[in-house]
């Protein structure tokens, strides 16, 4: 669990005015200084900025990027737009979320990874993509997405053993320089 | 990272500062440009530029002076990371760390090509030097991405030398208000993001708007799945958004503006919040710019992930602070939006169009595209196309010359089945009108529509139902739930898609699918919920029999829905390798090794493991 920090509402709130209308900056804000938005901050939020709690509440449940439970180690965003669909993201989904128990929007019982699964995240030349902690991964198959995960969450336990993700992204099958590229 | 320090007091200091920075151009510098959009920067282009750097301080001769620097989005961010070596303008793709120090010995100093990193066309093989003896970016004519890839986007000084400010300066300096927003008028100029509304129109609205303050508001909430030219935009080109609307302001009688980004897109808030900043020192944004008494300033707001905030009244309630619902429009946005206040809102793209149009002249953007859709189009071509990326072409090009001749046509030898444009609430083009020219008009009348420039390409193994089924439970999911339509419709007709999908499809549910999609098109509150019955009406009206044999004879045509087609071992292409008898979760497959398998239908689970593993492509789906 996180542990709050006194002086950061206040700190957020001066950083926009005090103006209410920022509501929703000072909330992102808020999610990046905590990886999630607890309850009491919330309330404190919505004491000082004189905003009923309900309207905080219905914000933070309304956008998708909002969480109110603490997040895992790693955040995955899985691109689920339309070209990441016809390339068959929905295996690569239904595979990790078995492979790692996790439910959109959730956090695995290891506390590793919390999966967001996105719209899209306007990659769509590395259909399928997934980002992980804001790192992006393309070409992916079902295979090598839970195989990244795992050297991922190995990589936590192994600090040292550097973890070459970018390696995965795999080139276009014809890259249109024939054969002399070796 | 800018070294501007000046603060420019009139109209001649920018002229004088575009002088000085061009002056101090040496033309002798070899530069190297490593693309860092998205796209590239996934693929590792950061590392390679730092190698660039390096080699440039390590490896730099007395004799040659380098420059190693990052630009925007070329566009064809399938080919990533992208490198252009000056002079010659040669274009090298999928550059990896390793290739560095071969480019650096022989193509930036040594002056020669590195003949294995040019692109070869896939017919002839010849290699492409130069980015425009590439087919997709041959045909393209890039007046909005003019600067992707060519100007640093982090750097102001670039974008002032290449010529950038000077149509704010025309316009603050020799045009009256109202006379921007005639020419706004004149150049035909429709709204980029959706819409296709006239631009102009809605600039004097906005300006004949009684109230201040004004708002100006540009919408970078790029929703669409399969779309990023927005987010390419703001990336490579940051200030040609933030000139467009500085222009806007001046014209309807703004100070402030706003710019409402993605949540997913950080790289282009960091290079919208660097270019929002230079500007404010050189004193192209904030009090009195270029010292002639016209005050505005941006502020950047991220959206928090709802694709209804795409949508103009639910953005503006989300720059409230509130939840993102739409609200009825028989009041204007232009009159009463944000906070109250006449708001002018426009896309991205939009905006972007603006500088040119003011420096160029109505006439000039005029003379481009058709009779009612004016300028140029970015789309983004995805999908099952060869060459993925942005595309940007005059109005009125043909389907087949952007998917053909820019797109080069379809992956893996595959058969073209339908191009979807506009997004999730457009619709799918079938093959017989891939002649027709894409113009917001003819889209629409072929039962699609422009939308933001997604144009997504399907071949013979999309299944269609499957398609709208997609989209449609996009929309339930980011349906705000506000209007009954939406919120029930949207449910209603997913649910039927998903009967059909599993095989389980009855008679009657085509025209309830249909009966549905009317209701919505009439009665929802927004557009997201007028729209959303476009992919299953356009899809119902040109892939009808793919429907019927869902549901009459439990077969998906395209061999995508699970349990509407079978796996069988092609016994001429098996090699008894095993490996799919090993890796199927349900032991359903049999067979000596060295001897052709065989799938128990009565225990497979259509999985798709062994069509997955299979090396040889024995395994095949019928």
């Amino acid at each position: 669990m996180v542990e709050t920090e006194a002086g950061t509402v206040a700190q957020i709130i001066e950083r926009y005015g005090g103006d209410a209308g920022m509501l929703i900056p000072m909330m992102q804000d808020m999610q990046a200084e905590y990886g999630y938005l607890p309850q009491a901050e919330l309330k404190e939020l919505s004491g000082r900025l004189r905003v009923p709690l309900a309207q905080i509440y219905s914000v933070a449940t309304f956008y998708a990027s909002f969480r109110l439970m603490p997040k895992g180690d790693h955040t995955i965003q899985l691109c689920l737009g339309t070209v990441c669909f016809l390339k068959g993201v929905d295996k690569i989904s239904e595979a990790i979320r078995r492979e790692f128990e996790l439910v959109p929007g959730g956090t695995s019982p290891d506390r590793k990874f919390t999966y967001s699964p996105v719209n899209c995240v306007g990659a769509c030349a590395l259909a399928p993509v997934m980002v992980v902690d804001g790192e992006y991964h393309g070409g992916l198959t079902v295979d090598s997405a839970v195989e990244l995960l795992h050297s991922i969450a190995a990589g936590d336990a192994a600090a040292d053993s550097e973890v070459k993700t970018e390696a995965k992204i795999a080139r276009p099958k014809k890259t249109g320089r024939g054969s002399k590229r070796k | 990272m800018s070294t501007v320090e000046t603060r420019l007091q009139s109209l001649a200091d920018l002229e004088d500062f575009r002088r000085q920075l061009l002056a101090a151009r040496d033309p002798a510098v070899r530069r190297v440009r490593v693309c860092i959009g998205t796209g590239c920067t996934a693929k590792g282009s950061l590392r390679v530029l730092e190698r660039f750097r390096q080699a440039a301080v390590e490896l730099g001769q007395e004799s040659v002076a380098v420059e190693a620097k990052c630009t925007g989005c070329h566009g064809f961010c399938e080919r990533g990371p992208i490198v252009v070596v000056d002079p010659g303008n040669v274009f090298y793709h999928s550059v990896n760390e390793e290739d560095v120090p071969e480019i650096w010995r022989e193509s930036v100093i040594g002056g020669r090509t590195v003949e294995r990193l040019l692109y070869r066309d896939e017919e002839t093989d010849k290699p492409a030097t130069t980015a425009d003896q590439i087919p997709f970016y041959r045909a393209q004519q890039r007046i909005v991405l003019a600067y992707n890839g060519v100007i640093d986007p982090t750097r102001i000084e670039e974008y002032v030398a290449a010529g950038g400010y000077a149509a704010l300066a025309k316009a603050l300096g020799s045009m009256e208000p109202a006379a921007v927003v005639e020419e706004v008028t004149a150049s035909g100029l429709r709204g980029r993001g959706g819409g296709g509304f006239l631009t102009g129109r809605k600039w004097r609205s906005a300006r004949n708007a009684p109230g201040q303050p004004k708002y100006v508001i540009a919408n970078g909430d790029e929703g669409d799945p399969g779309a990023f030219m927005d987010r390419s935009l703001m990336e490579g080109a940051p200030h040609s958004v933030i000139e467009g609307m500085t222009i806007g302001a001046y014209a309807v009688g703004s100070s402030q503006g706003y710019i409402y980004v993605r949540n997913e897109y950080p790289l282009a808030v960091k290079h919208l919040t660097i270019a929002i900043e230079q500007a404010r020192q050189l004193g192209l944004l904030g009090e009195s710019i270029l010292g002639g008494g016209f005050s505005f300033d941006v502020r950047i707001n991220r959206g928090a992930g709802a694709f209804v905030c795409g949508e103009s009244t639910a953005l503006m309630a989300s720059l409230e602070g509130h939840v993102g619902e739409p609200r009825a429009k028989y009041i204007h946005t232009v009159e009463s939006g944000l906070n109250g206040k006449p708001s002018l809102l426009n896309n991205v793209e939009t905006w972007a169009n603006v500088p040119q149009i003011i420096l160029k002249g109505a006439a000039w953007f005029a003379s481009l595209g058709t009779e009612k859709s004016k300028g140029t189009k970015v789309f983004s071509l995805v999908g099952k196309v060869k060459n993925t990326g942005l595309v940007e072409v005059p109005m009125g090009m043909t389907l087949r010359q952007i998917i053909y001749d820019i797109g080069g046509g379809i992956r893996d030898g595959k058969a073209f089945k339908a191009v979807q444009t506009g997004g999730p609430s457009g619709g799918c083009i079938p093959a017989e009108y891939l002649d027709e020219p894409v113009d917001f008009d003819r889209l629409t009348e072929l039962g699609s529509m422009m939308g933001s420039g997604g144009m997504i390409v399907m071949d013979e193994d999309t299944c269609m139902v499957n398609v709208a089924n997609y989209f449609l439970r996009f929309l339930k999911e980011e349906s705000c739930g506000k209007c009954t339509p939406c919120r029930e419709g949207i449910a209603q007709m997913v649910e039927i898609l998903g009967r059909i999908t599993k095989g389980e499809g009855r008679p009657g549910d085509i025209e309830s699918l249909e009966t549905l999609g009317e209701l919505l098109e009439d009665t929802a509150l927004c557009a997201l919920g007028k729209t959303a019955a476009y992919p299953v009406l356009s899809t119902v009206r040109r892939f009808r029999d793919e429907y019927m044999a869902h549901i009459r004879e439990k077969r998906c045509p395209a061999k995508e829905c699970k349990g509407l087609f079978r796996y069988e071992i092609d016994a001429e292409a098996c090699t008894g390798c095993v490996l799919c008898a090993k890796r199927c979760p349900v032991d359903a497959i049999s067979g000596e090794r060295k001897k052709p398998h065989t799938i128990n239908q009565e225990i497979c689970t259509n999985c798709g493991t062994c069509f997955e593993v299979c090396p040889f492509s024995a395994v095949t789906k019928v």
